[in-house]
Formats: structure tokens, sequence, C-alpha cells
């Protein structure tokens, strides 16, 4: 009776990832009502600096009460549908992703495309580079939310560029040609490469080598690049941020056909912190995107009352420029408690200077080198240590092991005594290890005891007989 | 009275979006002769010496110098179709907006592979005269002080009777609501953080109870059955991803709203048949009818999902009955298929009928719920369309699963359900508004209709909705649709009025009009009246 979309399990909902968050749903942490309930560090929720934004709404109640200069401009934000989007808040938001890369490259607002939130961007610009049955590329690891977002409805599928920790899970040029060979022999026409700058999972920001690696690659294939940077403005340490926009202004090549091929998806979400506004952007050279995504926003728009508090908000420069240092001062300060943290429980993360969470190794926990053991190993975590963390299978990482803690939508007590548990729980194992090879060589000694004694009674006979 | 004034023979083939091709220069009889003269003397130099290299030379050369010439042909007068509402081309956005048409046609093809054939299939301006007209409009738009000689709006269904009720209460309720706490503080992480993407409890809980309210409460909404979506069109889009695959088709009783054209069939590739209703009727929606258009479609080998009704009926403004909806519902058993009830006018009414919803017939009723499905939103009956709040109601927990899942690229911003959980929930100015919002609707609409009988114009009986529906045939010459762009055209460009022509809602007799009055003032009507006027007697 229904759809085979709504049927089947295209959606890619059953992962690990997902059902992590359902038993997380069922026996949340409270710091008084629930205790030992499980955290939530798989959530990569910003919460670091909502006392930033409340007092900037405090201080400014005309942006979230319609009005403008003191009069009400209620009547003109109710009827307001236009899928162009309120020019004000496009001009504030491309001055802010402008300032975000430290003004190195600029914006024009007319390529900017409005949606509600980076998953309808992603979808919609999906659904305009590619057809039914076509690929994109994408490095692994990735964030598991792209196998529902860039494929469900849009048919379109995902081939792995396969990164590993060799080389800190940077982008070859032998993985790109690795997997555009995969595709062809998968007969999927190959539509371009996606890559989120800064990674998620990884929360490493791209570095510039790998960025003119895909520019070249683009280029020689003819294809699309997608560059996900809804991260962007939490990079907190160096190497700094570098755009794809950047290295295509670098390199010349302004209003050449590769230019028009680079498309930039962005949101509020994760660099302000307001993932429940629903503000994507989708940001394009190619004219023809830019028209095709806007009629399809029809699909997805963002609530005027929205985009005119946002315009407010984002306008007010000396706000904003105050907001990105002190959210990226946090965010390096709850980053480094983290990986400390860790590394007191012997745990290493990959060294990451973006994003709000790491990616821890736990290869050496593992039983066996395997992904059946990676997921004991999240299983024992989510269950016994009570904490939701992201395996790395989930995310298509190749190598099993590796997972993503988040430590930003937490306060820091909270995140505290997830470190406890984590500690307490790495310390059990080391014991339990400790048993079971006692428990091995008091066996191996019997083994050894017995044999000599069987040795020693036939050596008895013999000496006998040999007499 | 009654002679039959379909143009369409009302068996044929309904209407698929085919690309008409262009017609090259004129070949007509008189070019037999021509070419006669030319292939005489061509024979004679074939079967002559070195024939065969110069009877393959010879036709290859002019072969391609006339695929050249059509070319020309073909380039020298783009798009010289008129446009005919059951075209492709109606399959674009813009609808209810004030926006630009896209600069792309001055670009002449777009690169064949860089995008995907889906955003090829829109680069196209589109033809359609609603969109068309709605544009027009937006660009130059009337004012009675600042703009006397702009084009007036009656193309667009929004109402702004009401919004003085509305904006009264936010100024007075806002700082409150928003994200005040109980103390005063303010607590941004009720609005910022990640909200359940179907819409927060709070927000289906209030939404579920204005509905009821709107609906005159003879009928109660389940929240936990709601899925909130921002706005009516991606919530209408997701039900048919929900219920069709590529290639299934819905049936929908004409004259409907055009914006369906491309909220259902453009990205999820369902196609939409037309069940034609006639004026002899009322424009009543006929199960014979619909079963004729489900039995054709099969022989086609067709798979028809569903029905979609508007109810009030854009652009009609007629309710259904409950007779008519005990109908459809044995229908849909019979053939197995679902219903999608668009019921976003339900609180637009005028007049002495009362609105039934189809939850409330299945409340009461005994039917199988599972294949019901209902639209709503606040765009209409609140007046808040850029607020972007939709809702699919469904009675099958797997539509709901699905829907759930998929509302997530079509969320609604949380700072705007967080007002509007609070305007929703004072349910006494709710009450004020939807009765104070339905006498003036009521007043406009008595004042509308009359001034158009002063022309001679008679709109169809209705009860419901933001316009009329308005028939102009005895105004258009010649009686067809050609006549009916022409009248349309001129009431645009020298009446300087927009209104929607029945082809572009699919209408199968020619002359109707809707007429959307909830965007003027009292004092307007008379100015509307005089520009037809003027048109209609040059």
């Amino acid at each position: 009776m229904l759809s085979r979309k709504a049927t089947f399990n295209s959606h890619g909902q059953d992962s690990e990832y997902f059902l992590g968050w359902e038993e997380y749903e069922k026996n949340a942490y409270h710091e008084v009502d629930n205790p030992s309930g499980i955290i939530q560090m798989g959530l990569a929720e910003n919460q670091l600096s909502f006392d930033l934004l409340e007092s900037w709404l405090a201080q400014n109640p005309d942006a979230a009460g319609f009005k403008r200069d003191g009069e009400s401009i209620f009547r003109e934000l109710a009827l307001f549908q236009d899928y162009h989007g309120l020019p004000a808040f496009k001009k504030a938001l491309v001055e802010f992703m402008s300032e975000i890369r430290g003004n190195k490259v600029s914006f024009d607002q007319n390529k900017l495309v409005l949606t509600a939130g980076a998953t309808s961007a992603n979808e919609t610009l999906m659904f305009c580079l590619a057809n039914s049955g076509e690929a994109f590329l994408l490095p692994t690891p990735y964030y598991p939310g792209f196998d529902r977002d860039l494929k469900w409805r849009t048919g379109v599928e995902i081939v792995p560029i396969q990164c590993s920790s060799s080389n800190g899970f940077q982008i070859t040029e032998s993985a790109l040609e690795e997997a555009y060979q995969q595709a062809q022999k998968r007969n999927l026409k190959v539509k371009g490469v996606l890559i989120t700058n800064p990674s998620n999972p990884l929360g490493t920001t791209t570095s510039r080598d790998e960025l003119n690696l895909l520019v070249n690659f683009i280029t020689a294939k003819g294809i699309h690049l997608i560059s996900d940077e809804i991260y962007s403005g939490t990079v907190f340490d160096s190497p700094g941020f570098v755009s794809i926009m950047e290295v295509l202004m670098d390199r010349n090549y302004m209003n050449t056909e590769v230019w028009k091929r680079v498309h930039i998806v962005y949101s509020l979400s994760k660099d302000l912190g307001l993932p429940g506004f629903r503000v994507g952007a989708i940001y394009s050279n190619d004219v023809a995107v830019v028209s095709a995504a806007t009629k399809m926003s029809s699909f997805g728009l963002v609530s005027s009352q929205t985009q005119y508090l946002l315009s407010v908000m984002l306008s007010d420069k000396k706000f904003t420029k105050n907001y990105v240092s002190e959210n990226q001062k946090r965010l390096k300060q709850r980053h480094q408690m983290l990986i400390s943290g860790l590394q007191n429980a012997g745990i290493d993360c990959l060294k990451s200077n973006a994003g709000l969470f790491c990616w821890v190794d736990m290869r050496h926990l593992l039983s066996s080198n395997t992904f059946e053991a990676e997921m004991e190993l999240w299983k024992k975590i989510l269950y016994d240590v009570r904490l939701n963390i992201s395996p790395g299978s989930s995310c298509h990482c190749t190598e099993p092991g590796w997972f993503r803690v988040c430590f930003a939508n937490m306060s820091e007590d909270t995140l505290n005594l997830a470190l406890q548990r984590i500690k307490a729980f790495v310390d059990s194992l080391s014991t339990t290890n400790n048993n079971q090879s006692r428990h091995q060589s008091n066996k191996n000694q019997r083994r050894k005891s017995f044999t000599k004694w069987v040795f020693r009674l036939s050596f008895r006979d013999r000496e006998a007989s040999e007499r | 009275m009654n002679h039959s004034r379909s143009r369409r023979n009302p068996t044929r083939e309904p209407d698929f979006p085919t690309v008409k091709p262009p017609s090259p220069g004129g070949s007509s009889s008189g070019g037999a002769g021509a070419a006669m003269r030319l292939i005489v003397p061509l024979q004679g130099v074939v079967q002559g010496r070195g024939g065969l290299i110069l009877g393959s030379i010879i036709p290859g050369a002019l072969y391609y110098f006339f695929q050249l010439y059509l070319k020309r042909c073909r380039s020298a007068k783009p798009n010289s179709n008129p446009p005919s509402p059951s075209s492709s081309s109606a399959q674009l956005a813009d609808l209810s907006r004030s926006s630009s048409r896209s600069n792309l046609s001055s670009r002449g093809s777009v690169g064949p592979v860089r995008v995907s054939a889906r955003a090829n299939s829109i680069a196209k301006p589109n033809a359609s005269p609603y969109y068309i007209g709605l544009e027009m409009a937006s660009e130059d738009p009337y004012d009675r002080f600042d703009n006397p000689d702009g084009i007036m709006q009656l193309g667009l269904s929004e109402n702004r009777l009401s919004l003085d009720l509305i904006e009264t209460w936010i100024l007075e309720n806002l700082e409150r609501s928003m994200i005040g706490g109980a103390d005063g503080h303010l607590n941004i992480s009720g609005i910022a953080t990640y909200q359940p993407l179907d819409g927060m409890m709070e927000m289906k809980i209030a939404v579920a109870g204005f509905m009821s309210q709107v609906m005159g409460t003879t009928v109660s909404f389940d929240p936990s059955r709601l899925v909130l979506t921002s706005g009516a069109t991606p919530a209408i889009e997701t039900l048919c991803f929900c219920l069709a695959d590529q290639g299934n088709a819905f049936l929908v009783p004409t004259p409907y709203y055009p914006g369906f054209d491309r909220d259902m069939k453009w990205r999820t590739g369902v196609e939409l048949i037309p069940v034609h209703c006639r004026s002899s009727d009322n424009f009543a929606l006929s199960v014979t009818a619909l079963d004729q258009a489900f039995n054709q479609a099969r022989k086609r080998g067709q798979k028809v999902r569903g029905i979609l009704i508007s109810n009030p009926s854009n652009p009609i403004g007629n309710m259904l009955n409950k007779e008519t909806l005990y109908s459809l519902l044995d229908f849909a058993r019979e053939k197995n298929i679902h219903i999608i009830s668009d019921e976003i006018f339900a609180g637009s009414t005028y007049g002495s009928e009362e609105f039934v919803s189809m939850a409330e017939i299945l409340e009461s009723e005994d039917f199988d719920k599972n294949r019901v499905h209902i639209i709503y939103g606040l765009s209409k009956d609140l007046s808040l369309p850029g607020f972007r709040v939709g809702v699919i109601y469904s009675f099958n927990t797997s539509v709901l699963a699905a829907a759930k899942k998929l509302a997530r690229f079509s969320s609604v911003s949380a700072p705007t359900q967080r007002i509007l959980i609070s305007m929703l929930s004072d349910t006494r100015f709710i009450q004020r508004y939807i009765e104070t919002t339905r006498e003036r609707i009521k007043k406009m609409y008595v004042a509308f209709a009359a001034g158009l009988k002063q022309l001679g114009i008679e709109c169809t009986k209705s009860s419901a909705g933001l316009y009329c529906w308005a028939d102009m045939s005895g105004l258009i010459r010649p009686y067809n649709e050609k006549g009916e762009l022409e009248l349309w055209d001129k009431l645009l460009k020298i009446g300087k009025i927009n209104i929607t022509p029945g082809s572009a809602c699919h209408c199968i007799e020619p002359g109707w009009f809707r007429c959307c009055f909830t965007m003027l003032a009292e004092e307007d009507i008379p100015v509307v009246i005089k520009r037809i006027q003027r048109v209609v007697e040059t």
C-alpha cells in the first residue's frame, strides 16, 4: 500500500548510530533525576555558548519582536514566503561566512540559496546535480546521516574514497582514483566528490594539498565538488581553515568551468549553535544550479521570523566577531579536557583542530581487529559504561576500533563524569586482562608441570630400565 | 441552455505532460512540386558518370544543409507554443510567491552533463499564466496611495484581512512566549537545540487543537498522528513520496490548484490524472467520472495510487458534503487506493454550510482509516504563510513513520514553533480570530460577487476559500482556451489586474477565472470592477 521508499530501509536509519540514540532516549542521563543514565556523546551539538546568544537576545528585543527601527514589520514577515529569501538575511549571512574565512573570500548573496537546515541543502544539491542511479564519491569516514540525506529520495549512490589512519585519514590521489574505478566497475556514473571540511567525524581541517588534489581531480574528470563547510566556524587551533573557494582563487580559477562546478553547503547549526532554527544554505557559482535549487527550496523554506531575527543578529558585527572567537576558545578548552582525560585512560585521539568531537582510537581495546569486535566494544560502552558514542563502522571507516566522541553538548561536570566512567572501564579491562592472563599463565603453569611430571615419570622408568 | 461546452472529448486520453516538438518553417503541399524539380535532375546526375559517388555525396550534402536550416528555424522562434495547461512546463515553482524569474533563458542551452535532468527541466522559464501573472503583479504591485496604477493582485490566495488581530496579539504577548522562562529569565536551549524534526510535541498538541477549533470542534485531532513540515508544499510532496512510486498516478478532480503540478510531480515522478468536473453540476465531483478515469488508467497500464481532493475546493470554493465523502471512501476501498484530502482552507468559510472534514467522517463511521491522509497548514486560516507551518495528518502508522523520517528535509523552525504554541494555546483569542476573519471574508465575498454581477459576471455558488470562481465565458472570443488567455492577457496588461485563468487550473470549460479578494481592502473593489469593465468594453 505504501511506496517503495516508505517501506524499504533505504533511509539508512537502522545503523548503530541511530540505535544508540534510541537507547539513550530510553535511559538518558540527568544530573539529578538519573545520574546513572546514558550520557549522550553521539550528538554533535554545541551548547557551550548559549549565554552569549541569550544576552544578545535580551539586549535586542526588537529582533525577535518583529520590529525594525522601532516599527512593527510583522505584516511583512507574516506574508513573506519568497523563495529568494529575505535579502537582509542573505546579505548578513554571506558576510558572516566571509568573516569566518578571515575575509579572504567574499560571497555574492545572489548565489546563495536558503534551505531548512544543511540536511535539506545537501539533499537539494543532490537533486540538482545528479540523476537517480548516479554516484558521488565521499572520503571515509563520513557523517552517517549522508547515507540517508544524499541517497534516500534522490536515488543517488555513494562510493567511498577509502582513507586510512596511516596518513591521518587524509585523501590521497590513489584513493580518489581507486574510488572512481570502483564506481565504474559498479556501472555508476560519477557526478562529483563531496567532502566535509572541517571533517565530520575526524575534526580536522582539510589541508591545502588535499584541496588542490581535489581541484585537480575534478578538473580531470569533469565532475562537481561539494564542500560541506558546516563546521568552518568551529576551527579552534592551527592549521587554520582553508576554504575551497580560497584555493580556487589562489589558482586563478575564477569564472572558469571548474569554478562553476564547486558548491558549498553551510548552516548555522554548528557554528552558531542553532540547529533548532533550521537554517541551511547552498552556495554555487553555477546559475543553473542556483536557479534550480532556489525553486526546490520551496520544499524547505526558512521561517521569515527566523530569517529576520538572524539578519539582525548577524549584522551585529561586534557580536559575531566576539561570539566566534569566544566560542572557539571554549571549544578548544573542552577539546583539551576530552583528550587529556582520554590520554589518562591510555586512549589516544586523532590530532584535530576543529569540530565538536574527537576521533578516538580504541583499537587497542578490541578483542580482535574486526568490526564484530568493534560492535562488541561499542555495546559494552553503551550498556555497561553508559556512554553513547558513534562507532567508526557507522561512519564507514575501513579500520575497526575508531569512535567519534562529542564534547560540546554537555556541561563540564557531565564530561568529567563521562571521562571517569571511561577510565574506570579501561582499568577494569586491564584488570580483567591481568586476571585473564594470570588465569592463562596458571593454566600454562599447570600444563607445564603436568608435562614435567609425565616426563619425569617416563624418565624414571627409563632410568630404571637403562640401569 | 446546457449545451455541451467542453472543448475536449471527455473520453479522450487524459493529458500527459508531453513536450511538443517545435514546428519547423513551413513545408506545405506546394513544396512537393519544388521538390520534384530538384529530384529529377539529381536522378540524371546519379545515373550518369560517377553516379555512385555523386549519388551518395549530393543527397548527403542536401540532408546536411536541410538539418542546418531546420536548426536555424528552431532557434529563431524559441518556445513558439502558446502556454497550454497540459504541457509539462507547468511543473515549475513560483506559486504564491513574489519572485523574479530566472535569468537562464538568455544563456541558451544549459550544458548537458553539468546538472541533473530534474534541474534542467526547471531551468526553462515557466510558461503558465498562473506564474507569469503572479510575477508581473509582484513587480508592479498596486497600492492605493503609492502606486494607484500598479497591477492589482487577485491571483494569490492570501488572507490579509485579519493580520491586524494577530499582530496585536504578538506585540502584546511576544516576550513571554518566545524564550522567556517562568522567572523571566531567557532560556534559549528550548529553541536553539535540536528538536524532534517532525515538530515539538507541544506544537503538535497546539496545532491539533487549532485544527479542531477551526473546523467547528465537531472533530478532534490526535497530536500523535501529526507530522509538521515547513509549509503545506512539502507536506504534500512528502505524502506523495510515501504513497506512490515513480510513474504511479493520482486522480485529481479539475479544476485544481496549479501548484499541485509542481508539488506532487516534480521530484517524485508521480503523475496527475485530471478528472473533469463541469459547471452543469456546479463542478461537483462524480464517482462515475473517477471510475472512468481509473479504468482508463488501468488500460494504459498506469497504476493509480490514490485520489487527491481539496476540500474546501481551490479554486472553486465549494465544500464536499457527507454523501460525497462517503462515496469517495467507498470508491477508494473498492479500488484499494488512498485519499489525500487537502483541507488547508477549512477555517476560511463564510457560507451557511458547515465544513465536514474527512477526519470527522472517519471518527463517526466505520471506514478503513488507513487509506485517508489529510493535509493542512497555517498559511491560509491563520494568515501566516511566512512562518512555514504545514501538517500531514494520517491514521496510517506506517505512513506516519515514514513521513516522520522524511520531515527532516523540511522542518519547522523552533522559535516559530514556540510563538505559535503560545498563540494557538490562547483558545479565546483563536476563537475571536476565527469568528472575525470569517465575517470579514464574507463581507468581502458579498461585495466582490455583487460587483462582478454588475458586469454580468456570475460566480459559482461557494461558501469557503479566499476567492471566487467567476464565469467570464460570455466575455471571451473565441469560446476556447485561446480566447480565455487573450482575455487574461488583456486584463493583466491593460486592465492591470492579475486573475488566474481556468486553463491554468486544468478546467475543461473555457472562460472561468479564479479571483482572490482577500488581499484587497473593501475600497479597492470598485476599482477592480471599473478596470474589468474598461477591458471588457473595449
